[in-house]
């Protein structure tokens, strides 16, 4: 048995070193915002802590498994009854307790931090980009600037993002590990993502939430850009791309793969993002500073000539 | 023609071809076989019509050592898959229907009769029981859930399999998506088999308040008994949520309902809610029998009572209450903002407390005890560092705000096999090594036995523990392929080394049966471990009224049956008298036979036979209501005789 017990030791050091020690390299664990960087810190304070747990329980049982095996003990020896002891118990359940209140409040703590806009960039008023995904395919529209994309993603570097995701079919889930963790995009329902990117850099994306036979290849890049090269890159794009059509949307649509594009105007303009959020999105509400922005922001988005379509929609929806 | 065309399979390939072949030769091989023998009378009268909680068990047990096949060879099959960047092995769709099937299979096909064969075999022995308290809806139960499994299946060479995931989700899953018939072979074959499930659940409840012997106080009940019924609790209340949402979602397949699709006030978060609110549950309906086996396998080994036994049953309650108030945490990432996941968050963790109070209990039951590692206790512990590991990461999951790094990652795949497989899985092997001599009346080789769970834990190690790494480097869960360049090969061909030397262990699995069944001794007695429970206190083979005098246990504790080895305390007391028995019943199975009619008829949306099915159905019910049926007694001669018989073996 001795040997036995030496080989699980072996493998599970082994297999806590290739963890541990590939860490640095591993996406998650090498982020490149402040979100990211939220859920990596968790991430590897999670790691370390339940490591402990783990080894705790591993001592333990190699500790009882070794001196009370039956081989090491007298044939006539007859174990005793033994019952609960309120003492034993009670660090039984107290430990776990003390972990989970203290796992509780930092998961709270986090809860918010990812779910607001990043303290770091905070002066400066986020950009909002609607990212919606229809099978298989990203469109990203940005409507301050009046362009669209579909499969890639310009942004300013050193600045806070504001996603708003929706989805042309399936519930997909909109991913960019190194930035952040994902949030899923629906058809009837607009979500929030607050992301930013810490260096100018290439970094991916995809839907992470399966949607059906091309779902593996539904990703796109992200390009981290300096403000001045993103507005350089807005102004090249309003000069060369073809405008967005409602045909050319609707072509766009069809289910399939396509590389990337681009275009000036957005898809906002004649298939406006679903109005509905179902009372959610509750951080948005609580920060009031944040609500104000978005306030703005929905009055920049230049939508009020559409709002009567708008209108309509919304009815049908609260009608029943 | 037309009519014909729909029972195609919509995207054939090579290898659904070959099963097609392999599945009619093997059924033309059964029915030639069974005819050959002139087996047919024999099983329906020992089998098909039993209403025995033994032979149902066995029944159950030997359908998810199947489904276990069927599933892990679909698992093979997507390990396989991934074990290269860009391998052209399985195309999208096939991908997609294999991990569909590897999970519904698994969970619902495999695991719910792993855990349903224990209940069957052992609940009434260990209540000192002769049957369930309905031993005629048992049998219903049964074949409700035969008829849903193969209808299941059958999807995979008519029709077309599911392939919108296990979860399912709605749009994906709606008519616009997903064109093929698979996913109302999803809806209905899961409605038929959870309708089965259902009864179950009702029925085991009843038999373990109504039927424990004289004595036997709910905190004197064996602890598998404790964990099957608060697994059957669970059953009761989650499963009619399941119920709802499959007729809501069929509803929405077949008449264009919009319960969950897109448009016209659909909503398809109220499906992921739905499917969840049963789906979390659903995951301690399986894991507390497991917990139960461990319990009864670990004092067996440990040769020591259980440590905590209160402690151990509020914990199981406590979790069967949590069960029910964590399930948003399947998506923390559906955009319910920070407030509503802190909470799903916290009491996601607060299962971890219950959870490692019974890790705790079975550390300190090893204490001062005397432990034989025998096969059964060889899972336990491996069972027990490896869910542990399970369990953390469990816990890392509930962070809600890193989950959104860890959802819908390999991270996630690795964390639910790491607790469904040494959690679930090992328990029903270890349960299934424990008792079969009490089934067969031999034991399964110890050697074989005990390398088997070695070469398991070996491939279980590399099959996951590299999804851990590659989950965090970025690689999504359900996706065929993957390019070169994301450096995730490496990892994913380790994974599928991992899952064949599975695949190797559960081919000795198989072997050590045939082996015992060849070589082992057949004169062991009845009690060959020498263990604890009522349980063992019968023959083997157990006889069909299980226990000639009913047991009482007044002067017993949880343990009757070493209160009676060691202490001599008495638990047979009276005369053998005439024994009434419930009979045997065909309609049970005939009434199945009509949902499966029901059913497929459904899938393919053929209204005719689907009255006819739902008539057969209807019919069963009213004979069942008409029928006087009061049972019947074996002698008591009969009885006394069979009693002699054991005896004279016994003194062999």
């Amino acid at each position: 048995m001795k040997v036995n017990f030496k080989g699980t030791l072996l493998a599970s050091i082994v297999f806590g070193t290739l963890l541990l020690g590939g860490c640095d390299s591993l996406l998650v664990l090498d982020p490149k915002g402040p979100q990211a960087e939220v859920q990596a810190n968790d991430t590897m304070m999670l790691i370390f802590m339940m490591s402990g747990i783990v080894l705790a329980v591993f001592a333990m049982l190699i500790f009882m498994l070794v001196k009370y095996r039956a081989s090491k003990q007298s044939p006539d020896y007859e174990p005793p009854h033994i019952h609960g002891h309120w003492l034993v118990e009670t660090i039984c359940i107290g430990i776990p307790i003390i972990i989970v209140i203290f796992l509780g409040v930092r998961s709270i703590g986090s809860n918010y931090l990812v779910e607001s806009a990043p303290d770091a960039y905070k002066e400066e008023e986020p950009l909002v980009i609607y990212a919606s995904s229809s099978d298989w395919k990203w469109h990203f529209s940005y409507p301050e600037q009046g362009i669209e994309t579909v499969n890639y993603l310009y942004i300013p570097a050193n600045r806070n993002i504001e996603f708003k995701l929706y989805s042309y079919g399936p519930i997909t889930s909109f991913w960019i590990p190194q930035l952040g963790g994902q949030k899923y995009a629906m058809a009837d329902m607009v979500t929030t993502l607050h992301l930013a990117a810490d260096e100018v850099g290439e970094y991916w994306g995809r839907n992470a939430n399966f949607a059906g036979a091309g779902t593996a290849e539904q990703t796109f890049d992200v390009t981290a850009l300096t403000q001045d090269e993103f507005d350089e890159w807005v102004d090249e794009v309003k000069d060369t791309a073809e405008p967005l059509t409602e045909q050319k949307f609707e072509e766009l649509l069809e289910p399939g793969h396509l590389g990337r594009s681009t275009y000036t105007g957005t898809h906002l303009e004649f298939s406006p993002a679903p109005e509905h959020n179902h009372g959610s999105s509750d951080s948005d509400t609580m920060d009031h500073e944040n609500m104000d922005m978005e306030n703005m922001n929905h009055e920049n988005m230049d939508q009020n000539e559409h709002g009567d379509h708008q209108d309509t929609e919304h009815e049908d929806h609260s009608s029943h | 023609m037309e009519f014909f065309e729909r029972f195609m399979i919509p995207h054939p390939s090579f290898l659904i071809y070959v099963s097609m072949v392999l599945i009619v030769l093997v059924s033309v091989a059964l029915v030639a076989v069974i005819t050959y023998f002139k087996l047919w009378g024999y099983l329906w009268r020992e089998w098909i019509t039993t209403v025995d909680h033994k032979k149902i068990g066995i029944m159950y047990l030997l359908m998810a050592l199947l489904m276990l096949f069927r599933g892990g060879v679909d698992a093979i099959m997507l390990r396989y898959q991934l074990s290269m960047p860009e391998n052209t092995f399985l195309d999208a769709q096939h991908y997609n229907e294999v991990f569909t099937t590897h999970g519904v299979v698994m969970i619902l096909f495999m695991a719910m009769p792993f855990i349903t064969f224990f209940f069957n075999y052992l609940v009434p022995l260990q209540i000192g029981a002769r049957d369930v308290a309905f031993p005629r809806l048992n049998n219903l139960s049964f074949w409700l859930f035969f008829m849903g499994a193969m209808l299941f299946n059958l999807s995979f060479v008519v029709g077309g399999s599911p392939d919108a995931g296990w979860t399912s989700y709605f749009p994906l899953a709606d008519n616009e998506f997903s064109t093929s018939v698979g996913t109302n072979y999803y809806m209905i074959a899961i409605q038929i088999a959870g309708i089965g499930t259902l009864m179950t659940g009702i029925n085991f409840i009843t038999t373990i308040m109504k039927m424990r012997a004289p004595g036997m106080t709910l905190f004197k009940m064996p602890m598998f008994t404790w964990s099957a019924l608060i697994a059957n609790l669970i059953i009761v209340f989650a499963f009619p949520v399941l119920t709802v949402a499959l007729a809501m979602g069929t509803m929405d397949r077949l008449f264009d309902t919009k319960f969950f699709a897109i448009g016209n006030g659909g909503m398809d978060m109220l499906w992921a809610n739905l499917f969840w609110v049963w789906g979390h549950p659903e995951v301690y309906i399986l894991i507390l029998p497991a917990f139960g086996i461990f319990s009864e396998v670990i004092s067996t080994f440990a040769r020591r009572n259980l440590y905590g036994y209160k402690s151990m049953v509020w914990s199981m309650i406590v979790i069967s209450v949590f069960a029910f108030t964590v399930w948003t945490h399947h998506f923390f990432t559906m955009g319910q903002g920070a407030f509503t996941n802190s909470i799903f968050s916290i009491t996601t963790m607060a299962i971890a407390v219950p959870t490692g109070v019974k890790i705790f209990n079975w550390l300190f039951t090893l204490y001062k005890g005397k432990i034989e590692f025998t096969t059964p206790m060889l899972y336990a512990v491996h069972f027990i560092p490896l869910f542990t590991l399970g369990g953390v990461t469990g816990v890392m999951l509930a962070m809600s705000a890193a989950d959104y790094q860890y959802h819908n990652t390999m991270f996630l795949v690795a964390h639910f096999h790491n607790v469904i497989i040494p959690g679930v899985v090992y328990a029903m092997l270890a349960g299934f090594t424990f008792y079969w001599p009490k089934m067969f009346g031999f034991m399964l080789n110890e050697k074989i036995g005990k390398a088997t769970v070695w070469v398991m834990s070996t491939g279980f190690l590399l099959a996951f523990m590299p999804m851990y790494i590659t989950g965090l480097d970025g690689q999504a869960r359900r996706m065929y392929t993957y390019s070169e360049s994301t450096g995730f090969s490496t990892l994913n061909m380790v994974s599928f080394v991992g899952a064949g030397i599975m695949a190797v262990s559960f081919i000795m699995l198989v072997w050590n049966i045939w082996y015992s069944f060849k070589n082992s001794p057949r004169n062991i007695g009845s009690d060959p471990w020498d263990a604890r429970g009522l349980e063992w206190a019968t023959h083997t083979p157990i006889p069909a009224y299980n226990f000639a005098i009913t047991p009482d246990v007044t002067d017993s504790t949880s343990e009757a049956f070493w209160d009676m080895k060691k202490k001599g305390t008495q638990i047979f007391k009276g005369e053998i008298k005439k024994i009434h028995m419930p009979n045997y019943s065909g309609v049970p199975f005939i009434m199945s036979c009509g949902f499966f009619l029901l059913g497929f008829s459904l899938i393919f949306s053929m209204w005719i036979p689907a009255i006819v099915g739902l008539i057969v159905i209807l019919a069963g019910m009213a004979h069942r209501s008409f029928e006087k049926d009061h049972g019947y007694y074996i002698p008591e001669e009969d009885v006394k005789a069979t009693e002699k018989q054991y005896e004279k073996r016994g003194a062999k």
